[in-house]
Formats: C-alpha cells, sequence, structure tokens
C-alpha cells in the first residue's frame, strides 16, 4: 500500500481519536471529583446522539449548530441525575455504586429501543461526502469539523476549571472532601454540577459523532468501555492526559482496523491499556495513584 | 480439619430452613413442568457462578467485572475438545480448569503486582474479558465468530460422563456443585485464609502490616473463583450445545454474573442464591407479566427490570440477605 494511504488513515483516526478524548473527558471529569464510576457512560453519549438525529431528520438542524444546545440538555440531566439519584451513593461502596449506574445504562439502552428500534440510523449533512486535500492528504470534512469543536470544548472547559470561582470549588472538592465541607462549600450541589459537565463534555462528543458513525441504542456500553480505556491510558484526572489518550487510541484503532481486520481493531486498545498498566499504571500523564 | 467446624454458631432455626430448602430443591423436578425445570437450571447456573464471584469481591474485596472470561474459556475448552477429539467433558474440565486459573493468574499478577486496585482492577478484567471475546472472534480452531456447534440429537437417555442428555440431569449437576460450592465457601470463609481474606477486603494497608502476604492471598482468591467458575462454564457449553464468542464473553455476560450476589449481598453466603433466584425469576415474571398485558415490545422487558434492580439497589444498599437474616431472625451475632 502507498504511503498516503496510511497516511490519510492515521490523521482520520487522530480527528476521531479527539472526539473520543472528549466523551473520555467527561468521565475522567466525573471520576475524579464525584469518584463515581460512571457505567452509563456511553449510553448518556447514545441519547445525545439520538436527539441529534431526531432534531435533523425532524427539523433539519444541522448537529454541528445543535451541539452547545444539546449539550445544554445533557448536562441538566446529567445535574439531576446525580443530585436525585447518585449523591446517597457516594459514600457506599464501588459495587453499589457499580449496580446503580448499571441499573441506570440498562433502563437508557432500552428506552432508546423501544423509541428508536434497533436498526441503525446516522445523519446525512450536505457536507457529509466533502473532504480537504492538503497535497496527497485528503481529510473528511466532517472529521475535522467534529475534531475542532472537540478541541474547543475541552479548552473551554479547562478554562472554567481553572479560571472561574466555581472551578475552582469543584477542584477543591476534589482535592479533599472534608475540606471542601469544612470551609462550607456546597458539596451536593458541586458534585451535581460536574456531573452535568461531565455529561454535557460526553453529549458534545455525541453529537460530533453522529457525524462520523451509525448509531444504534446498543452502542453504549462499548463506548463506556472506550472511555475508560482511554482515560487510564491517558490519566485518571488529567485532562489533557483524556485528549492524549483518545488520539492514541483513535489512531491505534485506525491503524489496526488498515493494517490487520477492522473487527479486531479494540483488542488493540485492550492491548494498549495493558501494557499501560503494566508500565505505568497511573496512565500517561497522571499524577502518582495514592 | 477444615470442615470440623462447619456447622460451629449455626442456629437450629437455619439447619431446618437448609433441610428444607434442599429438600425442595432435590424434588422440584419431579412436579415442575419443562418451562419451569429451564427456569431453575438458569437460577442454580447464576447461583453457582455468583458464589464463585463471591470468593473474589464478597471474601477478598477484588471487584472482577469479567468474569464472563472464565466461563467462556472453560467452555470453550471442554467443547473443543469434545468436538476435535472426542475428550469428554469432565477431562475437558480437568484442562479447563488450569486454562481458567492461569487467566486469572495473568490478571491477578499484573494488577496486584503494579498495586492497581478498585476501579482499575475492575476496568482490567473487563479489558482481557473483551480481549478474548475479540480474539476468539478471530481464532479459527473454535471456529471463529460464526460459532462452535456440539453435535446434537434427541437424547432418550441421560450419560452421565459425556453429559449427554435431558434437563433434568443438568438440573442435578448444577444442584449437587450449587450445594458444594456453598459449603465449600463456608469452609473457606472459617478458615485461616478466610480470616486474611476479610481482612484484606476491610483494610489491605493494615493486612499487610498485620503480616499477612496480600499479594499471595489475594491470588489464591483469584484462583479459586476462576478456577470454580470454568465449571460453569463447561456446563453451559454442554447444556446450549452452540457458542459464540459474541454472547459467552460479552460484557453483559459479566454482568449479569454479578448482579445476582450484589442484590443478595455481597459477601454473604445465601446472597448469590437469594439474588439468583430473585433476578432470575423477576425476569421470567416480567416476560409473562407483560406478555399477558399485551405489551410485547422489545426492550420493555429489561425496562421494567432496570427498574426494579434501581428501587432494590436504594431501598436496600447492602443487598437482600442482610435484611432478610434480620428479619427471620437468623443472623448470627458474629456478623
Amino acid at each position: 500500500m502507498p504511503f498516503e494511504v496510511y497516511l490519510n488513515v492515521a490523521v482520520g483516526g487522530l480527528l476521531t481519536g479527539l472526539v473520543y478524548g472528549l466523551m473520555a473527558l467527561g468521565l475522567s471529569v466525573i471520576f475524579g471529583v464525584v469518584r463515581v464510576v460512571n457505567f452509563a457512560h456511553g449510553e448518556m453519549m447514545t441519547i445525545a446522539m439520538y436527539i441529534a438525529i431526531v432534531l435533523f431528520s425532524a427539523l433539519h438542524l444541522d448537529p454541528m449548530v445543535m451541539m452547545v444546545p444539546i449539550a445544554a440538555v445533557l448536562f441538566c440531566f446529567g445535574y439531576a441525575l446525580q443530585a436525585g439519584v447518585i449523591n446517597p451513593f457516594i459514600t457506599r461502596p464501588e459495587h453499589s455504586q457499580f449496580l446503580l449506574l448499571v441499573a441506570i445504562a440498562i433502563i437508557m439502552i432500552n428506552v432508546l429501543l423501544i423509541l428508536f428500534g434497533p436498526d441503525a440510523q446516522s445523519v446525512q449533512t450536505s457536507y457529509s461526502y466533502d473532504s480537504f486535500q492538503f497535497g496527497k492528504l485528503i481529510v473528511d470534512a466532517t472529521k475535522l469539523y467534529a475534531a475542532a469543536a472537540a478541541v474547543t470544548v475541552a479548552v473551554a472547559l479547562y478554562c472554567f476549571f481553572q479560571f472561574t470561582a466555581i472551578g475552582t470549588a469543584i477542584r477543591a472538592c476534589a482535592d479533599n472532601y472534608t475540606g471542601a465541607l469544612v470551609v462550607g462549600l456546597d458539596v451536593k450541589h458541586l458534585y451535581a454540577l460536574t456531573f452535568g459537565l461531565g455529561s454535557a463534555c460526553v453529549g458534545a462528543a455525541g453529537v460530533m459523532l453522529v457525524l462520523i458513525v451509525d448509531v444504534t441504542p446498543s452502542l453504549g456500553p462499548a463506548y463506556t468501555l472506550l472511555a475508560f480505556v482511554i482515560v487510564i491510558t491517558g490519566g485518571l484526572g488529567s485532562m489533557p492526559g483524556a485528549l492524549l489518550g483518545g488520539v492514541l487510541i483513535g489512531l491505534t484503532e485506525a491503524m489496526a482496523g488498515l493494517i490487520f481486520t477492522p473487527s479486531a481493531k479494540s483488542m488493540f486498545a485492550f492491548g494498549i491499556l495493558v501494557l499501560v498498566l503494566l508500565f505505568r499504571p497511573q496512565g500517561i500523564m497522571g499524577k502518582k495513584v495514592t | 480439619m477444615m470442615f470440623s467446624r462447619l456447622f460451629e454458631n449455626v442456629s437450629r432455626r437455619m439447619l431446618v430452613l437448609l433441610a428444607a430448602l434442599l429438600i425442595v430443591l432435590f424434588g422440584a423436578p419431579f412436579f415442575a413442568t419443562d418451562y419451569l425445570l429451564t427456569v431453575l437450571i438458569l437460577i442454580l447456573y447464576f447461583a453457582y457462578i455468583g458464589q464463585a464471584w463471591n470468593i473474589m469481591m464478597g471474601f477478598a474485596g477484588q471487584l472482577s467485572l469479567g468474569h464472563a472470561l472464565y466461563v467462556g474459556l472453560g467452555a470453550y475448552t471442554s467443547a473443543a475438545l469434545y468436538v476435535h477429539f472426542g475428550i469428554g467433558p469432565w477431562i475437558g474440565l480437568l484442562v479447563a480448569i488450569p486454562i481458567a486459573a492461569l487467566a486469572g493468574v495473568f490478571i491477578g499478577y499484573l494488577a496486584f503486582r503494579f498495586k492497581v486496585g478498585g476501579v482499575y482492577f475492575a476496568i482490567l478484567t473487563i479489558a482481557v474479558a473483551e480481549f478474548a471475546r475479540v480474539g476468539f472472534d478471530h481464532f479459527a480452531w473454535t471456529k471463529g465468530s460464526s460459532g462452535l456447534f456440539l453435535p446434537v440429537a434427541q437424547f432418550t437417555r441421560n450419560d452421565l460422563w459425556l453429559l449427554r442428555g435431558q434437563p433434568v440431569m443438568f438440573y442435578y449437576i448444577l444442584l449437587v456443585a450449587t450445594v458444594l460450592a456453598f459449603v465449600f465457601c463456608r469452609a473457606l470463609l472459617q478458615s485461616r485464609m478466610g480470616y486474611f481474606w476479610l481482612a484484606i477486603r476491610e483494610d489491605e494497608e493494615a493486612a499487610r502490616s498485620a503480616g499477612i502476604d496480600t499479594f499471595r492471598y489475594k491470588m489464591i482468591a483469584v484462583v479459586i473463583s476462576s478456577g470454580m467458575t470454568s465449571f460453569a462454564g463447561v456446563i453451559y457449553a454442554f447444556y446450549y450445545n452452540n457458542l459464540f464468542p459474541e454472547q459467552v464473553f460479552h460484557i453483559s455476560r459479566s454482568i449479569e454474573i454479578i448482579l445476582g450476589p450484589i442484590v443478595g449481598g455481597v459477601g454473604t453466603l445465601f446472597g448469590p442464591i437469594i439474588g439468583a433466584f430473585l433476578l432470575t425469576g423477576m425476569s421470567e415474571t416480567l416476560i409473562a407479566a407483560l406478555h399477558a398485558v399485551g405489551l410485547d415490545i422489545p426492550g420493555a422487558k429489561q425496562v421494567f427490570y432496570g427498574i426494579c434492580l434501581l428501587l432494590v439497589i436504594m431501598a436496600l444498599p447492602d443487598g437482600i440477605w442482610p435484611w432478610l437474616a434480620r428479619r427471620l431472625g437468623l443472623s448470627e451475632r458474629e456478623k
């Protein structure tokens, strides 16, 4: 195969990887602060995808335009979920939280199944088949837009955590739960806010992914798992780490799909996870786990 | 002797209850319809694996979300040996147990050597199971994703040695296995090692400073749990007669396995059994109820199932057995 093919696939994988990174960022933020493992992460993304599809097919609203409103819907959803159901579980053991979120995930998947049926759906925009050419490199327009949007959202989130009072307060909760309570922070509200933000991230990522992949209700678990692999590879709690992990996994999957067979690509992602756990358990950009 | 203290601290009421339960279960096939029998087989299957999983999570505190791996390895090993070489399942089991245990050792070594615990460990177990799923999809010797089939015929007599026969045979095999697993777990809990496990579960650092070789005992828990689970895989293969990587190794299988013990009560001996009865029973009841109401859309059953799970875990976060034991006046003082 000529070199350009590899290069094109690699760039495509890299761009998709950035969107994966945004999805994983949501998971990383939630786990880093609330310390709850969101086993319904991929399912939340699927919800965002279906909202985008319905808006597109019924009202012809472009997913790129609807990214922010849909992310806002997911934010409210995430906030309500944390405030209503998950908050009482934050001090309970992991397996108890796991069961709770698995139950939520089961409900989400099957409500989607009832509403939309098992068939794959996709969005065909006017620019679905557009591409940009840089010399010998051909880049899908949808992937480029999606990746750009993902990076923008990630940067916005980073600025929020670094430069606003609420963002600082959330980081305080993550660092020291008891300390945050002592200085009078409304931890439950901040947790709900964080869960909302994480959901908004995965929502935005879902809307972008609608442009790239076909959607079925059962897509959730695979993406939940992918998000975990990325987060652990990149380093839990590290925001650049999530993006880097996403790019690494996206690249690996694309190259593995090209060189071996597409159906075996997730094996390589898991292989990377095992290697990372072996040689750098805290993740590539992660701080030492204590 | 590890079994000498088996009946220590067991109240008379508990013994009577256990005996009654055993009699009912042993007599059930004489009264049950074919349909009910298949449901009971499913219940015992989950009760057995739940018990095996519980050794790792409930006793030693290591959350495995990838037990489908061990089921799958057991199932594929025994089925492949049978299909390719005509080797019977009981000999196959002797090969399957070491293979599953080796997979457990691999995961345990990776994780415990580098102090990977908690959520990280759970994700690692899922990852290895998924790795196996994709791997078996491309493994030609076991027919890859097109599935491995065992020859099926209309069985008039039950061949216990080759596990070719009617559902009743599988029912009794699983019943015996479940009882043995129960007794074995009780003995483990009362052994020196059982106390070490509980110490590790409660506070690993403290256990280590008390001189417990935590790495070693966590590894033993993984090996026992994975080996036991592989037996369920062998039964699965010879009961269903077909194996697909997409089904056997899928993450939803792993989740099914652990829902029972968590709902029933993690770390308790009765938890896995109660959980299996409740969840499988609930699932079958929902199918019947929804069918009666005329709500036969795909997904409806799972939505209700999810809601029931949600309600149970919110109402009884420790699981059903601790609550039920208190209600029945069976809770041992020491626990």
